[in-house]
Parts: C-alpha cells; sequence; structure tokens
C-alpha cells in the first residue's frame, strides 16, 4: 500500500483523526481594535444575494466582506514592516511545502488560567522541552492557553490600558526562531502577540521578528487541547491572495490515535 | 380639563390590530408651503405684498386686491374660537373611527377666519392659540389651543393624533456606542416613555455608556449593528412588533476630504453605518411600524434619523462624512414617500458639529447631548419633520434656503499659498 493509501485507510478507520482548529466566521467574533484613527480590521459580514426568492429562483448564496486578517487566519511576511522584503513573503508567493507540516503544542493553558497575560519565555519552553524533546526544526509551534473558550468581552479583554491576554516576550520569540527555526507560531488569541505585545522592545516581538525572518503566524486557533505536545500534522493552507498579507483558512490537524 | 391618557392595556392577542386609516391629503400647491411651515413647526401664513393682508386658506391671488406676491410669512397665531361644533360620524374613515372630533372657527388677531381643530379645553368666545400641525397624511392643519397651558393638555386624543408624542411609547435607539445616548433615553423617559431599547453594536468590548445604561430604569440594552443584515433583521423580529418610536442615532465619522484621506476605507465605514445602515434598519423595522400607526395609545408613530447640517451643503474638512450624511438624507426623502400612506412619520434632526472626539479641534459651538435630546424630544411632540438643531444647524438651514449656491461657495473657499 502507498503511503496515501495507508493514510485514507488510517483516516477511515479513524487511526488518524482530522481536527478542526478553526473559528466559525460569525459577524460576532472579535477582531484587533487599534487606536480609532488607524485604519480598521474589517468586521466579516455576510449579505444575501438571493435565497430561492425573486432575486434568483433555485439558489442560495452570499457575497462576504471581511479583512485579511478576520476570525482563524494566516499571517504571512509581507504583514509587518520587518517582513516587507522578505523574499515571497506574500500568500500567493509562498511555497506549498508550508502549508503542511509537524506542529508541536506547548501548554501554557494553567499559566494562562492564573494571569491574563502570561509570557512565554525561553525558560517556559525549555521546560516543554525536557519533557517533550527538542522542538525540531520546521515545526509549528502552537502556544496552547484555552483561550478559546473564552468568548464575548472576555476573550480580547479589553481595559482602559488595552487588552489583556497571553504572548510571547521577545526572547521567547527570539528563541523558537533563532535557536529551533521554526515554521511559524500560532496561538488562540486575536494575535501572535500578547495584548501588551505593544510596550514590548520591540512593539509586537512576535510580528516583528516572525515575519523578519519569513516565518509565519497563526491566530484566533481553537481546540488545541485535542492535539498531542508532539506529532501530529497541521494543514494551513491560506487563500491564494494576489500580494495578500494573510488570509483566513481553515486550519486542521492530523492526530494518530 | 383633559384627560390624563392612561397607560394602554395588554393587547388581546385575538384581536386584529387597526389598520391605518389617514384624512385627506389633496392639497392646491399654494397649500403646500403650509406643511413646509408645519414640518418645522412655524405658524406662517401668506401675506400680500402690496396690501399686507394676511390670507386663509392658502390661495393664488390676495383675497383683497388680487395681488400675486403672496409671501408665507410667520404671523401672530392668536386669535378667539367664535363658534365650535363636535362632529360625530363622518364619511371619511380616519374621523368615523376618532368620533367625536371638534371643529370649529377662530378669529385671528391678524385678520382671517380660520375653520380648523379644536383642542377639547378650548371654550366658546375665549383667547386661543393656533398651531400648525402635520396630520397622519402629512399635511399642515390647525388646531386651536388654549392660551394657557392646561393640565394634561397633550393628552388631548386630536392634538395627540397631531404629534408623536414619547408618552407610553416603546422607543429604539440603535446605537448605545453613541456619546448622545444616555442623554436622549433619559430625556424620552422623561416624557414618559414606556420603554428605552437601547441596539448595543460589538457587546465584545467595552464602552463607557454601558454601565450608565445598565443602571437606568426602563432601559433594555440588546444586540443591534446597523452594519450587519443579520443582527438588524434579528432584532426586528424580536422588538419590531413594539417599536412605537425608532431613532436612528448609529454614526461612523471620521475628518477628512477626499484628497487628505489616501483610500476608501473610512468612507466605506461612514457608508455601511450612516447610508446602509438606515437603509437596513428601514427594510427590517419599517413594514412593521407602517402596519402599526393606527394601534391605539401606543402606536408607531415615527422613524427619526439624527443627520448632519453638512448633508444640506458639504463641509470638505468632513468631507467624506458629510456626503454619507447627505446620501442618508436623500434617503429619508425616499423613506418619506414610501411611509406616507402608513401615516409613520419621518423625523430628521441636523445637527451642527457634535461634541466629541472627532470635532475636539473645532470651536465652540457645538452641540451637546443634552441639547439634542431636548430637541429630539420636542421635535416629537410637536410633530415636526425637520428639526435643526444649535445655532449652527439653523444658520446652515437658513442660508441653504436663502441661496444653496451661495452657501456651497461659501463652504468652499481656497486658501492662498505661502
Amino acid at each position: 500500500m502507498s503511503t496515501l493509501q495507508s493514510l485514507a485507510t488510517d483516516i477511515a478507520l479513524g487511526k488518524v483523526k482530522i481536527v478542526d482548529l478553526t473559528h466559525t466566521l460569525d459577524p460576532d467574533f472579535p477582531v484587533i481594535i487599534l487606536p480609532p484613527e488607524f485604519g480598521q480590521c474589517a468586521r466579516f459580514r455576510m449579505e444575501e444575494i438571493s435565497a430561492y426568492d425573486h432575486r434568483g429562483p433555485a439558489w442560495k448564496w452570499h457575497n462576504l466582506t471581511l479583512s485579511e486578517h478576520t476570525g482563524t487566519h494566516f499571517d504571512a511576511p509581507s504583514h509587518w514592516i520587518s517582513g516587507r522584503d522578505v523574499p515571497n513573503g506574500s500568500v500567493d508567493e509562498i511555497s506549498l511545502d508550508a502549508f503542511v507540516g509537524p506542529v508541536v503544542v506547548i501548554n501554557c493553558s494553567e499559566g494562562a488560567e492564573k494571569n491574563d497575560d502570561f509570557e512565554l519565555t525561553p525558560e517556559v519552553i525549555q521546560k516543554w522541552e525536557a519533557e517533550h524533546g527538542i522542538i525540531p526544526a520546521g515545526a509549528w509551534v502552537l502556544m496552547r492557553t484555552d483561550w478559546s473558550k473564552r468568548s464575548g468581552a472576555e476573550y480580547l479583554n479589553m481595559r482602559e490600558d488595552g487588552p489583556h491576554s497571553p504572548g510571547p516576550t521577545p526572547d521567547g520569540i527570539k528563541f523558537l526562531i533563532d535557536q529551533r527555526d521554526i515554521r511559524g507560531f500560532g496561538t488562540e488569541t486575536v494575535g501572535t502577540d500578547a495584548g501588551q505585545g505593544s510596550h514590548y522592545v520591540p512593539p509586537y516581538p512576535a510580528h516583528y521578528f516572525l515575519h523578519g525572518a519569513g516565518k509565519y503566524g497563526l491566530q484566533c486557533l481553537a481546540n488545541l487541547d485535542q492535539l498531542p505536545p508532539t506529532g501530529a500534522i497541521l494543514l494551513a493552507a491560506p487563500l491564494k491572495i494576489k500580494n495578500g498579507t494573510g488570509s483566513p483558512l481553515r486550519v486542521l490537524a492530523m492526530i494518530e490515535n | 380639563m383633559t384627560e390624563p391618557l392612561a397607560f394602554p392595556p395588554k393587547k388581546d392577542p385575538q384581536k386584529r390590530s387597526t389598520t391605518p386609516t389617514r384624512p385627506p391629503e389633496a392639497r392646491s400647491r399654494a397649500s403646500l408651503a403650509l406643511s413646509a411651515a408645519a414640518a418645522e413647526g412655524r405658524f406662517a401664513l401668506q401675506v400680500c405684498d402690496e396690501c399686507q393682508t394676511v390670507q386663509y386658506p392658502p390661495r393664488d391671488a390676495c383675497v383683497s386686491c388680487i395681488g400675486t406676491d403672496l409671501r408665507w410669512t410667520d404671523v401672530s397665531p392668536k386669535g378667539h374660537l367664535l363658534a365650535e361644533t363636535t362632529v360625530r360620524t363622518s364619511t371619511k374613515l380616519f374621523f368615523r373611527e376618532r368620533a367625536p372630533w371638534r371643529m370649529g372657527s377662530v378669529k385671528l388677531d391678524v385678520g382671517p377666519v380660520v375653520l380648523c381643530h379644536i383642542h377639547g379645553d378650548c371654550v366658546r368666545g375665549g383667547a386661543v392659540k393656533l398651531l400648525n400641525r402635520l396630520d397622519k397624511s402629512g399635511q399642515g392643519v390647525l388646531i386651536a389651543t388654549p392660551l394657557e397651558r392646561s393640565d394634561h393638555m397633550e393628552d388631548d386624543p386630536q392634538l395627540r393624533a397631531l404629534s408623536a408624542h414619547p408618552k407610553h411609547r416603546r422607543i429604539l435607539i440603535t446605537d448605545a456606542w453613541n456619546p448622545n445616548t444616555p442623554a436622549l433615553a433619559q430625556a424620552l423617559l422623561d416624557a414618559g416613555a414606556a420603554t428605552v431599547f437601547v441596539g448595543e453594536a460589538e457587546s465584545w468590548r467595552p464602552h463607557p455608556n454601558r454601565d450608565i445604561l445598565a443602571k437606568m430604569a426602563n432601559v433594555e440594552v440588546l444586540p443591534l449593528d446597523v452594519t450587519d443584515t443579520s443582527s438588524v433583521q434579528k432584532l426586528a423580529g424580536e422588538i419590531g412588533g413594539k417599536t412605537d418610536i425608532l431613532i436612528n442615532n448609529a454614526r461612523f465619522l471620521r475628518p477628512g476630504g477626499v484628497l487628505s484621506r489616501g483610500d476608501t476605507g473610512f468612507a466605506r465605514d461612514e457608508m455601511e453605518v450612516n447610508y446602509l445602515g438606515l437603509m437596513r434598519l428601514a427594510q427590517a423595522f419599517g413594514p412593521g411600524m407602517c402596519a402599526r400607526t393606527a394601534d391605539g395609545v401606543n402606536s408607531a408613530a415615527a422613524w427619526v434619523n439624527i443627520l448632519s447640517a453638512y448633508a444640506l451643503s458639504n463641509t470638505p474638512d468632513y468631507g467624506c462624512f458629510s456626503a454619507s450624511n447627505a446620501a442618508a438624507y436623500s434617503l429619508s426623502q425616499s423613506l418619506r414617500g414610501e411611509f406616507r400612506s402608513s401615516g409613520l412619520r419621518v423625523m430628521n434632526v441636523f445637527v451642527g458639529p457634535t461634541d466629541d472626539d472627532w470635532h475636539a479641534p473645532l470651536p465652540p459651538p457645538k452641540v451637546l447631548p443634552q441639547g439634542l435630546a431636548r430637541s429630539v424630544v420636542a421635535g416629537l411632540i410637536d410633530g415636526l419633520e425637520d428639526v435643526f438643531c444649535g445655532d449652527i444647524a439653523k444658520d446652515i438651514r437658513d442660508r441653504w434656503q436663502q441661496n444653496a449656491k451661495v452657501l456651497e461657495r461659501e463652504m468652499t473657499f481656497g486658501s492662498d499659498s505661502a
């Protein structure tokens, strides 16, 4: 049996399970909020074109409005100023190999439960590695915080001094890039950076360092609690948008039962 | 003395809601100026340029000298009641359903004798003040009221039929985020509103009005985002059948004209909220409200838009925002036509710069939330179609009515380069 045939058989038999890491695109799902004088991320909107009626008797369809960065989405290097000159830095140019690959999950849910501003530091990463092994080069690293189980105002957790949600420190994300050569970094929160990420040096370190190094981002992920720490494969292919800096997408993981 | 209007009992669900009817709409073209004055709450009659005779009813030639220059002029509304009668039946369904109905003749101090509606508190031979009000057909009609305010006078059935009084009515304010919302809600409750529903967009982020509104009795905050068709439809499904007055204060505003912005991003948001938001609300709430304009004490009465006075003539500092309001203003005129047969009134409240973040760099005067709230409530009580709130809005109106092109030229002066 070929590799693909045996994979198909294992999926059919339930030996390999597909996990959906995607939130439903919903008009009420939070998006990142910037100071109001800046341009803003479009919310997801859906307008009926017809619904088996006088506007189209036998068919129903919708027009959509959304941003490249609405809902569960992929960040390409060209999203950030540090990645503006990265070759093949937009979603339509990225090599297909990047979209399927190994994934490790660092469980920070306990820390995030106690501290909304929980930080992923090199120490946290190395402690995880002591238990699960060194993060392999080319792996997606996902930060599990169980943040996806929050809804409404709890999700952005916006206060007068801005949003409060977990994320990596500058050292933490640099460690993953420089020492482990990861493929990309993903979170359950609205961005790859912490809610208070604008107060680090540099501001928004995950965006700054990841994209400057030609790495990718995934955010607004869900169901990370269903993934093993290592051994899963991630399928994350953004839409092929000309010069796109990112894209909403369906993120799937394959895990072995 | 007028009997105070009792809070209506709950509807009998087995009874069919009363079908809206309306008084006769047909008028001569000359008479329409009376409706135009009533739309702003002014008591104006024709005065002959030649011989100064005040005319009534409106006509094309002077009753005294046959002069044809009859200028519509604000005149004293005072007079005395000559004769009165009570009509107990009528061939017109509107009056038949509302009989008995007082009618009478009033001798105005400025000359003419007018046949008009009579408030229940007026006595034969007594001094009266005439009001020029829009009826359910949207036409100006005259009603005699007591010179001095009498108790509960606004509850007189004939006067209430010529107003959109908030008393006992259920009112939807569409945008909880707007800085004017708490003041609006409070003013409506003070005027006797039964319930104020407030639509709140994006409850997933906090805003300063939330706590204030949560503490107000008879205020219900419900999810509503005018940029989201499904959200508008959902709320209309829930409360569309008990929305008697809708006040659309949803507004997206950023400073800037065409060239000072590099893109169409904010302009799109402005159109989504200020223009398409109005359209979505009208499509979802309009039909239900139109069907309920004769539904007893808390019948549907008015649709209120808060618009920028720069809808009339663009101010390039806020050029794109003004354009979105011009679109909304034009749409409100279409809605007037579409709502007309039902008797549902569209009241546009025009404001100059409002006291908020986006007008912070401008000098005073600015429209404060309390001032806007007063104008909205007064406009509803007087049954107006056009309200100009604050000095700047009134100034724009005056200049626009005088000469729209001159105003445009004034608004678009250039600056010399150094």
